[in-house]
């Protein structure tokens, strides 16, 4: 059946099976393969996809038919005019990734908390990143990487 | 000449990783990233019984599910010779799909093609296999008495598989009976699972050469080509394997699984690119474990605290085929390093391994060989001890450590420990943690009724396996090697036989050749993985990388640099004797304002060589004479929640000792990401079977990986005792915080509830074991 979805501002139009994840949609229909499956029952975090601007969704959890209509933004989407989102440029900094798998959803999963609360603390931080594992690096610069994109989108405002 | 800022060096840099740009960008490449015209999926059928004969197999459903394209089976394989794949450690072999009977619950026993990754599911659901159960061998213990025997096809009808020993057997038992002071406990490490985010996968392609292009979560590449070769009949040279980026390996990613073998025969059988991707659960139930030692330790000591003996026998459960990935002389890998970081005059370990009717492995999680086992058992039998003598457990093992002068120091277990500073180490941590106001605040804690504890633990790894007189994996001998080629701009590119799966190579690696060859390691490439290119490697794993495949590079990189004298004495026109490389650059002897850079020797050795041969590369193949042995303290520090069972780990420090750091920022990385998973050990981590063989684990929801919530902040520290014999003294980190914290965790837990008569709880220490322990011990104290 066919699926319409607004990917990273980009348009797609494709016809797929019913059952099709969005998961698979997006990385097999849309061949964008930054969004990753670590696991079968919602648990891992690395399909995590932000859906309408601020909502963090696990694409692996919802059919693509469910995304009909709905903007989305992937991970290939976050970096724009050639320039790195301060979100992975924090994550570069602060050594916030080793094998980089989990690491499109959690950017995703970070994305979605700076737009609810541009300023979160440690434990906010942890708690909104709870559904997005880590096997590499122990969270602890990931937490630090969420901070420094949340400092750099309070110097960007304040410049403006 | 020069416009150059000065070099300054780039070992011990804390670079910002150079792969990252692409991860942060998801433009990483990952096996189920690629995708080839005309690709098939494939699905392999599993067994739901742990123990039974295969009466029938019905494939005809299956055929018609729209989209399926073939389906092949153990008795497919093996009229075409493939029925068994040899193990890694060549002691034993596995059934690549299940042969007339399966040995473990999720066992491969059929595998379907089709268009779609949904078809090939349906496909798999159609096919009717009809088992008859037979009895469950759930146990090792069980195993003992061979009622059931799990594999006639083996020559010795027997489920034990090995028995290995090493040290003074008679001595160690003479001195136990002559030890005033003796403890002895069973600790069982139990069995976990690496779980890497990335599942195991691949995409097999036969391509129009008829050559196979191979594209696999692979941690040792060059391995599985020669495996391959070896299995298949392939020749090797129309074999192609690339390992592209992976998502976390921590030694799942070390063998070579049935899954590969029968998408190579898909790909071969239609004719048309074939991938295979293992569901999470699919990657729990079949693919490597680790650990499952129950290992009995026993330590004699004088009264005042000197130990005298150790004695480990252990029972191993290695599941239905030894698919440990153990070197060949080496079945229970280095379990000799048990005796750890104390000076034992004698000591003596044994393990005996059984086959059940559980999955096979028994591999080096984040562990260089049942390393993890042997700290474990070492570090909590010294509190245990320490406990028993009435001391601290940072007295004990103060009055017991192997002291710096004792370096190079021959264990009684057989290795040569090249060099560490115990002491200081175990200082630098209990100053730094403020350990004795953390016995005040115990004390006062205990005098109030609160469970507080500080677990120590100061452990002793060997790792980069490892020298070729006695290590070798299939015949083929634990060397490393690099290639490099600095192109004429004094850019370059780095080979080597190793594979990172996050471990940052792409980095570190350049950071080497940029140290040896004053170079900018920005622009020094970085290529692994391919075995078309990269020069043959043993691969990543046991913490080999560092020891092994570094020094493979830094000895490359003098050899560039050698042959780059010469061009640099045609430059300076002097001869080649008088040329020194001195702060990164080419001097006449005693002249240092006559200089060239390896920049400009570069471009002169493709434009103005005179006589010398053109270009600028080297390779090396590096044999370690040694192991190395990394080491560290580590105090984690717990409240126990007496009404619930839950600890809570207040505060961790790490004191690592990796000798020589490359880049402090990698090593940090590596240090956190270790500790998590020993954490998640220690507190919330096993693979369980019940007593019929059912695995319980079967995904993350029951086995759990600890999230952002639970995982404790990590604080680390160093001290460096370079290695003697490497050539920048390095010696590897990556397993040191798996190894080491276990048994910091559950010591901390141990000490909370020594108070209360509890003497040890094997892991993980769940809020409702813990629980169980505090009201049984209040029971029994109101009993007396």
């Amino acid at each position: 059946m066919k699926v319409n979805v607004q990917v990273n501002g980009v348009p797609y139009e494709r016809d797929v099976e019913p059952r099709t994840l969005l998961a698979y949609f997006l990385r097999e229909a849309c061949g964008l393969t930054g969004t990753h499956v670590g696991c079968d029952t919602s648990s891992c975090g690395c399909c995590v996809v932000v859906m309408d601007g601020s909502r963090a969704v696990k694409s692996c959890t919802l059919f693509a038919v469910q995304a009909d209509g709905h903007a989305l933004l992937t991970v290939e989407g976050l970096a724009e005019g050639g320039k790195l989102h301060p979100l992975q440029q924090g994550f570069w900094d602060q050594h916030g990734l080793q094998c980089g798998y989990c690491t499109p959803g959690m950017l995703l999963a970070s994305y979605a908390l700076l737009k609810h609360n541009p300023n979160p603390n440690e434990t906010e931080i942890r708690e909104a990143l709870a559904g997005n594992l880590c096997r590499c690096t122990g969270y602890q610069n990931i937490v630090k990487a969420v901070q420094q994109a949340a400092r750099s989108n309070a110097n960007a405002g304040t410049s403006q | 000449m020069s416009t150059e800022v000065k070099h300054e060096g780039s070992l011990g840099v804390a670079m910002k990783r150079k792969e990252d740009p692409r991860f942060i960008q998801g433009k990483g490449r990952y096996v189920d990233d690629i995708s080839l015209p005309s690709m098939l999926y494939m699905a392999l059928v599993r067994s739901p019984y742990p123990h039974a004969e295969i009466t029938s197999i019905d494939i005809s459903q299956a055929l018609k599910v729209p989209g399926v394209k073939a389906v092949i089976t153990g008795k497919d394989l093996d009229a075409a010779g493939l029925g068994w794949l040899p193990t890694f450690h060549g002691l034993d072999k596995q059934m690549v799909l299940a042969l007339g009977k399966v040995l473990f619950q999720y066992q491969e026993v059929a595998a379907v093609f089709a268009e779609t990754r949904g078809a090939a599911a349906d496909g798999a659901e159609a096919v009717e296999v009809e088992y008859k159960p037979l009895p469950v061998v759930a146990d090792p213990f069980a195993a003992k008495a061979d009622k059931v025997i799990l594999r006639p096809d083996r020559e010795r009808k027997t489920n034990h598989i090995y028995h290995w020993e090493v040290g003074d057997k008679d001595g160690t038992a003479r001195a136990l009976a002559a030890s005033p002071k003796r403890i002895k406990q069973r600790i069982w490490f139990q069995r976990c699972h690496p779980a890497p985010l990335e599942p195991c996968g691949c995409v097999a392609q036969f391509d129009t050469m008829g050559r196979l292009q191979f594209y696999v979560t692979s941690q040792a590449p060059h391995v599985y080509r020669t495996a391959l070769a070896i299995v298949t009949g392939i020749p090797e040279d129309k074999i192609h394997v690339i390992s592209p980026d992976i998502g976390g390996g921590f030694g799942n990613k070390v063998p070579v699984y049935p899954g590969y073998v029968c998408a190579i025969v898909g790909a071969l059988k239609l004719a048309r690119p074939v991938k295979w991707i293992e569901t999470r659960t699919e990657n729990l139930t079949s693919t490597g474990f680790a650990r499952d030692y129950h290992m009995d330790v026993e330590i004699g000591a004088t009264a005042e605290g000197r130990v005298t003996a150790l004695h480990v026998a252990t029972t191993a459960d290695h599941g239905a085929f030894d698919a440990a990935a153990d070197p060949t002389k080496y079945p229970a890998g280095m379990f000799g390093v048990v005796t750890g970081s104390y000076d034992f005059p004698v000591a003596h370990a044994e393990v005996d391994a059984y086959f059940t009717n559980k999955a096979p492995g028994g591999i080096a999680y984040r562990c260089s060989f049942r390393v993890t086992e042997a700290s474990f058992a070492i570090e909590r039998a010294m509190d245990i001890l320490a406990d028993e003598l009435n001391m601290t457990a940072a007295d004990l093992r103060r009055k017991n450590f192997i002291r710096k002068e004792q370096f190079p120091y021959p264990s009684p277990l057989g290795f040569t420990y090249d060099s560490g500073d115990y002491q200081k180490t175990l200082d630098t941590a209990l100053e730094k943690i403020g350990y004795n106001d953390l016995l005040k605040e115990q004390a006062a804690k205990r005098a109030r009724g609160e469970l507080m504890g500080i677990g120590i633990s100061t452990f002793t790894e060997v790792v980069g396996a490892g020298p070729s007189k006695h290590f070798d994996i299939l015949g083929i001998k634990m060397f490393d090697s690099a290639e490099i080629r600095i192109h004429p701009t004094g850019a370059g590119i780095v080979r080597a036989g190793t594979k990172s799966q996050g471990q940052g190579h792409e980095t570190t690696w350049a950071q080497i050749v940029a140290e040896e060859l004053g170079l900018d390691p920005q622009n020094i490439m970085v290529e692994e993985g391919d075995t078309d290119t990269a020069p043959y490697g043993l691969g990543t794993y046991a913490s080999r990388s560092t020891p092994v495949a570094g020094a493979a590079i830094a000895m490359a990189a003098r050899r560039v640099r050698e042959k780059a004298r010469k061009v640099a004495a045609h430059l300076l026109e002097v001869a080649e004797a008088d040329v020194e490389w001195k702060e990164y650059k080419f001097q006449v002897r005693g002249v240092p304002a006559k200089s060239v850079t390896m920049k400009e020797v570069a471009f002169a050795a493709y434009t103005n060589m005179a006589q010398n041969e053109p270009g600028l590369e080297a390779s090396y193949y590096y044999d370690p004479p040694n192991m190395t042995f990394p080491n560290g303290t580590y105090v984690a520090v717990v409240d126990i929640d007496r009404e619930t069972g839950e600890s809570k780990v207040r505060k961790f420090l790490a004191v690592d000792d990796c000798g020589t750091i490359i880049n402090p920022l990698i090593v940090e990385g590596q240090i956190h990401g270790g500790l998590t998973e020993g954490f998640a050990m220690a507190f919330m981590q096993e693979i369980q079977y019940d007593s019929e063989g059912n695995h319980l684990n079967t995904n993350f929801t029951d086995y759990l990986v600890p999230t952002s919530q639970e995982t404790p902040h990590w604080e680390t520290a160093q001290t460096v005792t370079p290695s003697p014999h490497h050539p920048i003294g390095a010696k590897g980190v990556g397993e040191s915080p798996n190894v080491g914290s276990p048994a910091a965790f559950v010591n901390a837990v141990m000490d909370a509830l020594s108070p209360l008569g509890v003497r040890h709880i094997d892991m993980p220490l769940t809020r409702e074991k813990v629980w169980r322990a505090i009201r049984d011990a209040e029971a029994k104290k109101k009993q007396l």
